[in-house]
Protein backbone atom coordinates (compact mmCIF):
# COMPACT_ATOMS: atom_id res chain seq x y z
CA UNK A 1 0.00 0.00 0.00
CA UNK A 2 0.98 3.33 -0.77
CA UNK A 3 0.98 4.77 2.74
CA UNK A 4 3.09 2.03 4.13
CA UNK A 5 5.82 2.08 1.46
CA UNK A 6 5.89 6.06 1.74
CA UNK A 7 6.09 5.81 5.54
CA UNK A 8 8.98 3.61 5.50
CA UNK A 9 11.25 5.34 2.28
CA UNK A 10 10.74 8.88 4.66
CA UNK A 11 11.94 6.52 7.83
CA UNK A 12 14.72 5.31 5.88
CA UNK A 13 15.56 8.81 5.14
CA UNK A 14 14.99 10.04 8.57
CA UNK A 15 17.56 7.26 10.41
CA UNK A 16 20.13 8.08 7.79
CA UNK A 17 20.44 11.86 7.30
CA UNK A 18 23.00 13.20 9.85
CA UNK A 19 23.98 16.32 9.74
CA UNK A 20 21.38 18.90 8.92
CA UNK A 21 19.88 21.36 6.72
CA UNK A 22 19.99 19.61 3.43
CA UNK A 23 21.15 16.18 4.43
CA UNK A 24 18.01 14.29 3.12
CA UNK A 25 18.16 16.01 -0.19
CA UNK A 26 20.40 12.71 -1.45
CA UNK A 27 17.44 10.40 -0.38
CA UNK A 28 15.15 12.23 -1.84
CA UNK A 29 16.77 12.30 -5.24
CA UNK A 30 16.90 8.81 -5.38
CA UNK A 31 14.03 8.60 -4.30
CA UNK A 32 12.11 10.23 -6.76
CA UNK A 33 14.30 8.88 -9.37
CA UNK A 34 13.48 5.38 -8.29
CA UNK A 35 9.64 5.72 -8.02
CA UNK A 36 8.64 9.14 -9.87
CA UNK A 37 6.86 10.44 -7.15
CA UNK A 38 7.99 14.10 -8.09
CA UNK A 39 10.08 15.21 -11.00
CA UNK A 40 13.45 16.60 -10.63
CA UNK A 41 12.02 20.04 -11.80
CA UNK A 42 9.31 20.04 -8.97
CA UNK A 43 12.23 18.99 -6.12
CA UNK A 44 13.98 22.57 -7.04
CA UNK A 45 10.47 24.67 -7.21
CA UNK A 46 10.19 23.02 -3.69
CA UNK A 47 13.27 23.88 -2.32
CA UNK A 48 13.04 27.15 -3.74
CA UNK A 49 9.55 27.24 -2.16
CA UNK A 50 11.14 25.45 1.62
CA UNK A 51 14.07 28.03 1.60
CA UNK A 52 11.27 31.23 1.16
CA UNK A 53 8.07 29.59 3.40
CA UNK A 54 8.47 28.92 7.76
CA UNK A 55 10.11 25.53 8.91
CA UNK A 56 12.79 23.00 8.08
CA UNK A 57 13.63 21.82 4.42
CA UNK A 58 13.70 18.17 5.30
CA UNK A 59 9.92 18.57 6.67
CA UNK A 60 8.97 20.51 3.93
CA UNK A 61 9.92 18.65 1.33
CA UNK A 62 8.82 15.55 3.00
CA UNK A 63 4.95 16.61 3.28
CA UNK A 64 5.38 17.71 -0.63
CA UNK A 65 6.77 14.58 -1.98
CA UNK A 66 3.55 12.96 0.49
CA UNK A 67 1.51 15.04 -0.41
CA UNK A 68 1.56 14.24 -4.44
CA UNK A 69 2.08 10.92 -4.06
CA UNK A 70 -0.91 10.60 -2.23
CA UNK A 71 -2.79 13.85 -0.69
CA UNK A 72 -3.26 15.02 2.47
CA UNK A 73 -2.79 11.82 4.06
CA UNK A 74 0.39 11.27 2.37
CA UNK A 75 2.30 14.52 3.60
CA UNK A 76 0.98 13.44 6.75
CA UNK A 77 2.65 9.89 6.69
CA UNK A 78 5.56 10.98 4.87
CA UNK A 79 6.57 13.76 7.55
CA UNK A 80 5.92 11.18 10.59
CA UNK A 81 7.64 8.78 8.86
CA UNK A 82 10.62 11.30 8.24
CA UNK A 83 10.58 12.16 12.42
CA UNK A 84 9.76 8.57 13.86
CA UNK A 85 13.26 7.47 13.80
CA UNK A 86 14.92 10.56 15.11
CA UNK A 87 12.67 11.09 17.73
CA UNK A 88 13.10 7.57 19.22
CA UNK A 89 16.80 7.90 19.14
CA UNK A 90 16.70 11.35 20.96
CA UNK A 91 14.88 9.97 23.70
CA UNK A 92 17.45 7.20 24.30
CA UNK A 93 20.37 9.41 23.70
CA UNK A 94 18.32 11.66 26.44
CA UNK A 95 17.52 9.31 28.72
CA UNK A 96 20.88 7.22 28.84
CA UNK A 97 23.58 8.73 27.43
CA UNK A 98 23.71 12.72 27.77
CA UNK A 99 27.01 13.03 27.02
CA UNK A 100 26.44 11.06 23.63
CA UNK A 101 27.73 13.95 21.81
CA UNK A 102 31.38 13.97 23.57
CA UNK A 103 31.94 10.04 23.08
CA UNK A 104 35.22 9.63 21.01
CA UNK A 105 33.80 7.10 18.74
CA UNK A 106 30.82 9.58 17.99
CA UNK A 107 32.95 12.18 17.37
CA UNK A 108 35.39 9.40 15.06
CA UNK A 109 31.84 8.37 13.30
CA UNK A 110 31.05 12.10 12.62
CA UNK A 111 34.39 13.02 11.31
CA UNK A 112 33.57 10.61 8.72
CA UNK A 113 30.02 10.98 8.06
CA UNK A 114 30.42 15.07 7.10
CA UNK A 115 32.66 15.25 4.56
CA UNK A 116 30.73 12.19 3.08
CA UNK A 117 27.42 14.22 3.53
CA UNK A 118 29.30 17.14 1.95
CA UNK A 119 29.99 14.55 -1.01
CA UNK A 120 26.43 13.63 -1.20
CA UNK A 121 24.76 17.24 -1.36
CA UNK A 122 27.69 17.85 -3.87
CA UNK A 123 25.85 14.99 -6.15
CA UNK A 124 22.09 16.66 -5.56
CA UNK A 125 23.59 19.94 -7.11
CA UNK A 126 25.49 18.26 -10.21
CA UNK A 127 22.22 16.17 -10.77
CA UNK A 128 19.89 19.34 -10.30
CA UNK A 129 22.38 21.52 -11.84
CA UNK A 130 23.17 19.22 -14.83
CA UNK A 131 19.26 19.94 -16.14
CA UNK A 132 19.44 23.26 -15.89
CA UNK A 133 23.02 24.17 -17.29
CA UNK A 134 22.98 22.04 -20.16
CA UNK A 135 20.15 22.16 -22.73
CA UNK A 136 20.01 18.65 -23.51
CA UNK A 137 21.80 16.19 -21.37
CA UNK A 138 22.28 13.40 -23.84
CA UNK A 139 24.36 15.29 -26.46
CA UNK A 140 28.11 14.65 -25.19
CA UNK A 141 29.93 15.27 -28.50
CA UNK A 142 28.99 18.73 -28.75
CA UNK A 143 29.57 19.86 -25.45
CA UNK A 144 30.04 23.48 -25.82
CA UNK A 145 26.92 24.11 -27.97
CA UNK A 146 24.77 22.45 -25.29
CA UNK A 147 25.88 24.65 -22.75
CA UNK A 148 22.89 27.12 -21.85
CA UNK A 149 25.31 29.96 -20.73
CA UNK A 150 22.33 32.54 -19.49
CA UNK A 151 22.18 29.90 -16.83
CA UNK A 152 25.89 29.36 -16.13
CA UNK A 153 26.56 32.95 -16.03
CA UNK A 154 23.64 33.72 -13.69
CA UNK A 155 24.87 30.57 -11.48
CA UNK A 156 28.18 32.02 -10.98
CA UNK A 157 27.10 35.68 -10.17
CA UNK A 158 24.90 34.24 -7.59
CA UNK A 159 27.52 31.93 -6.09
CA UNK A 160 29.99 35.55 -6.15
CA UNK A 161 27.47 37.81 -4.19
CA UNK A 162 26.22 34.86 -2.26
CA UNK A 163 30.03 34.27 -1.13
CA UNK A 164 30.39 38.00 -0.76
CA UNK A 165 27.60 39.57 0.96
CA UNK A 166 25.97 36.58 3.00
CA UNK A 167 22.43 37.58 3.16
CA UNK A 168 19.57 36.08 3.11
CA UNK A 169 18.75 33.02 1.16
CA UNK A 170 15.69 34.71 0.32
CA UNK A 171 17.19 37.75 -1.31
CA UNK A 172 19.21 35.88 -3.53
CA UNK A 173 16.18 33.44 -4.70
CA UNK A 174 13.74 36.71 -5.40
CA UNK A 175 16.95 38.53 -7.29
CA UNK A 176 17.29 35.47 -9.43
CA UNK A 177 13.12 35.38 -10.08
CA UNK A 178 14.02 39.11 -11.27
CA UNK A 179 16.58 38.19 -13.57
CA UNK A 180 14.56 34.91 -14.98
CA UNK A 181 11.60 37.25 -15.47
CA UNK A 182 13.17 39.92 -17.42
CA UNK A 183 16.05 37.65 -19.48
CA UNK A 184 12.90 35.04 -20.08
CA UNK A 185 14.62 32.25 -18.45
CA UNK B 1 -1.47 26.32 31.43
CA UNK B 2 -0.64 22.47 31.23
CA UNK B 3 3.49 22.38 30.26
CA UNK B 4 2.77 19.96 27.38
CA UNK B 5 0.29 22.14 25.83
CA UNK B 6 2.39 25.35 26.42
CA UNK B 7 5.17 23.27 24.81
CA UNK B 8 3.12 22.86 21.77
CA UNK B 9 2.07 26.35 20.94
CA UNK B 10 5.60 27.43 21.72
CA UNK B 11 7.49 25.22 19.64
CA UNK B 12 4.08 25.67 17.07
CA UNK B 13 5.03 29.30 17.12
CA UNK B 14 8.96 28.56 16.51
CA UNK B 15 8.03 26.34 13.36
CA UNK B 16 6.05 29.04 11.96
CA UNK B 17 8.24 31.80 12.52
CA UNK B 18 11.70 29.80 11.75
CA UNK B 19 12.81 30.62 8.31
CA UNK B 20 15.74 28.50 7.21
CA UNK B 21 15.46 25.80 10.07
CA UNK B 22 18.48 25.16 12.19
CA UNK B 23 20.41 27.91 14.07
CA UNK B 24 18.00 30.39 12.48
CA UNK B 25 15.66 29.07 15.62
CA UNK B 26 17.83 29.35 18.06
CA UNK B 27 17.12 33.12 18.84
CA UNK B 28 13.43 32.32 19.60
CA UNK B 29 14.65 29.15 21.37
CA UNK B 30 16.87 31.70 23.70
CA UNK B 31 13.95 34.27 24.20
CA UNK B 32 11.24 31.80 24.57
CA UNK B 33 12.49 28.81 26.38
CA UNK B 34 15.65 30.67 28.32
CA UNK B 35 14.48 33.85 29.35
CA UNK B 36 10.71 34.10 29.59
CA UNK B 37 9.99 31.02 30.87
CA UNK B 38 13.39 29.90 32.33
CA UNK B 39 12.63 26.27 31.17
CA UNK B 40 16.54 25.80 30.28
CA UNK B 41 19.68 27.47 30.37
CA UNK B 42 21.57 28.54 27.60
CA UNK B 43 24.34 26.25 28.09
CA UNK B 44 21.56 23.22 28.09
CA UNK B 45 20.32 24.37 24.96
CA UNK B 46 23.63 24.50 23.52
CA UNK B 47 24.31 21.05 24.60
CA UNK B 48 20.77 19.98 23.50
CA UNK B 49 22.04 21.47 19.79
CA UNK B 50 25.30 19.30 19.67
CA UNK B 51 23.23 16.53 20.55
CA UNK B 52 20.92 17.24 17.42
CA UNK B 53 23.33 17.27 15.63
CA UNK B 54 25.36 14.07 16.01
CA UNK B 55 22.21 12.13 16.03
CA UNK B 56 20.33 11.57 12.56
CA UNK B 57 17.18 13.39 11.34
CA UNK B 58 16.29 17.22 11.33
CA UNK B 59 18.43 19.41 13.69
CA UNK B 60 15.35 21.73 14.41
CA UNK B 61 13.35 18.81 15.15
CA UNK B 62 15.71 17.22 16.84
CA UNK B 63 16.12 19.99 19.45
CA UNK B 64 12.73 20.34 19.83
CA UNK B 65 12.50 16.81 21.11
CA UNK B 66 15.08 16.80 23.34
CA UNK B 67 14.02 20.13 25.01
CA UNK B 68 10.50 19.14 25.77
CA UNK B 69 11.48 15.68 26.86
CA UNK B 70 14.03 17.54 29.25
CA UNK B 71 11.02 19.93 30.64
CA UNK B 72 8.31 17.28 30.42
CA UNK B 73 9.78 13.89 29.67
CA UNK B 74 7.67 11.75 26.53
CA UNK B 75 4.76 14.03 26.74
CA UNK B 76 6.62 16.91 26.49
CA UNK B 77 8.79 15.34 23.47
CA UNK B 78 5.63 14.32 21.34
CA UNK B 79 4.16 18.20 21.72
CA UNK B 80 7.26 20.04 20.82
CA UNK B 81 7.92 18.11 18.12
CA UNK B 82 4.45 17.63 16.83
CA UNK B 83 4.54 21.55 17.50
CA UNK B 84 7.21 22.15 15.13
CA UNK B 85 5.83 20.23 12.43
CA UNK B 86 2.43 21.33 12.65
CA UNK B 87 3.10 24.78 10.71
CA UNK B 88 5.02 23.58 7.89
CA UNK B 89 2.30 20.65 7.38
CA UNK B 90 -0.25 22.80 6.61
CA UNK B 91 2.17 25.44 5.13
CA UNK B 92 3.19 23.32 2.46
CA UNK B 93 -0.12 20.88 2.06
CA UNK B 94 -1.94 24.04 0.87
CA UNK B 95 1.20 25.01 -1.53
CA UNK B 96 0.90 21.61 -2.90
CA UNK B 97 -2.39 22.00 -4.07
CA UNK B 98 -2.11 24.79 -5.56
CA UNK B 99 1.07 24.20 -6.88
CA UNK B 100 0.05 22.74 -10.70
CA UNK B 101 -2.43 25.86 -11.24
CA UNK B 102 0.88 28.10 -9.92
CA UNK B 103 3.29 27.06 -12.47
CA UNK B 104 0.75 27.54 -15.23
CA UNK B 105 1.32 31.22 -15.49
CA UNK B 106 4.25 31.97 -18.17
CA UNK B 107 5.52 35.02 -15.77
CA UNK B 108 5.63 32.35 -12.98
CA UNK B 109 7.38 30.05 -15.35
CA UNK B 110 10.08 32.09 -16.25
CA UNK B 111 10.41 33.69 -12.47
CA UNK B 112 10.79 29.88 -11.30
CA UNK B 113 13.28 29.32 -14.19
CA UNK B 114 15.75 32.00 -12.79
CA UNK B 115 14.77 30.61 -9.17
CA UNK B 116 15.99 27.48 -10.07
CA UNK B 117 19.26 28.61 -10.29
CA UNK B 118 19.57 30.39 -7.27
CA UNK B 119 18.89 27.22 -5.24
CA UNK B 120 21.46 25.50 -7.55
CA UNK B 121 23.64 28.10 -5.77
CA UNK B 122 22.21 28.39 -2.93
CA UNK B 123 23.24 24.10 -2.62
CA UNK B 124 26.93 24.49 -4.33
CA UNK B 125 27.43 27.42 -1.33
CA UNK B 126 26.62 24.94 1.27
CA UNK B 127 28.43 22.26 -0.14
CA UNK B 128 31.46 24.82 -0.09
CA UNK B 129 30.71 26.12 3.40
CA UNK B 130 30.76 21.91 4.59
CA UNK B 131 33.94 21.07 2.86
CA UNK B 132 35.61 24.02 5.12
CA UNK B 133 34.19 23.00 8.22
CA UNK B 134 34.59 19.21 8.13
CA UNK B 135 37.35 18.76 5.49
CA UNK B 136 40.28 19.44 7.08
CA UNK B 137 42.64 15.88 5.98
CA UNK B 138 42.77 13.90 3.60
CA UNK B 139 40.53 11.70 4.77
CA UNK B 140 38.35 14.06 4.64
CA UNK B 141 39.02 14.77 0.73
CA UNK B 142 38.72 11.19 -0.16
CA UNK B 143 35.22 10.44 1.57
CA UNK B 144 34.15 13.90 -0.41
CA UNK B 145 34.94 12.57 -3.48
CA UNK B 146 34.14 8.87 -3.21
CA UNK B 147 30.69 9.75 -2.00
CA UNK B 148 29.97 12.44 -4.85
CA UNK B 149 31.72 9.78 -7.67
CA UNK B 150 30.09 6.35 -5.77
CA UNK B 151 26.30 8.28 -6.47
CA UNK B 152 27.10 9.98 -9.82
CA UNK B 153 28.51 6.98 -11.42
CA UNK B 154 26.87 3.86 -9.70
CA UNK B 155 23.75 5.45 -8.19
CA UNK B 156 24.72 3.49 -4.88
CA UNK B 157 22.26 4.11 -1.76
CA UNK B 158 23.33 7.22 0.30
CA UNK B 159 22.48 4.96 3.64
CA UNK B 160 25.93 2.75 2.41
CA UNK B 161 27.82 5.75 1.65
CA UNK B 162 26.71 7.14 5.15
CA UNK B 163 27.77 3.56 7.23
CA UNK B 164 30.99 3.28 5.88
CA UNK B 165 32.20 6.68 6.40
CA UNK B 166 30.88 6.32 9.85
CA UNK B 167 32.98 2.86 10.21
CA UNK B 168 36.04 4.86 8.42
CA UNK B 169 35.65 7.89 10.69
CA UNK B 170 35.76 5.48 14.04
CA UNK B 171 38.41 2.77 12.62
CA UNK B 172 40.88 6.52 11.62
CA UNK B 173 39.58 7.64 15.14
CA UNK B 174 40.36 4.61 16.91
CA UNK B 175 44.07 4.58 15.56
CA UNK B 176 44.58 8.28 16.58
CA UNK B 177 43.51 7.36 19.85
CA UNK B 178 45.54 4.41 20.38
CA UNK B 179 48.65 6.29 18.54
CA UNK B 180 48.03 9.50 21.18
CA UNK B 181 48.68 6.31 24.18
CA UNK B 182 51.79 5.40 22.78
CA UNK B 183 53.14 8.72 22.28
CA UNK B 184 53.30 10.62 25.49
CA UNK B 185 53.96 13.89 24.26
CA UNK B 186 50.48 13.94 22.58
CA UNK B 187 49.39 13.55 19.22
CA UNK B 188 52.10 14.44 16.28
CA UNK B 189 49.51 14.30 13.94
CA UNK B 190 47.54 17.23 12.43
Amino acid sequence: MIYIRLYFEFFKIGLFSIGGGLATLPFVQQLIERYGWITNEDLLNMIAISESTPGPIGINVATFVGYNTAGTLGGIIATIGLVTPSVIIILLVAHYFIKFNQHPLVQGGLSGIRPAVAGLIAFVAFELGKEELFLSSNNIQDILREINFQAVILLAILLYLINRYKKHPILYLVGAGIAGVIFKY
Amino acid sequence: METALELFIVFFRIGAFTFGGGYAMLPIIQREIVKERGWANAQEIMNYYAISQCTPGIISINTATLIGYKINGIKGALASTAGMLLPSLIIITTIAAFFQIFFDYPLIQYAFNGIKIGVIALIINIVIKMWKQSVDNWIGVFLFWISFLLLTLLRLSPIIVIINAAIIGILFQSKRLSNKKIQDEGDGEK
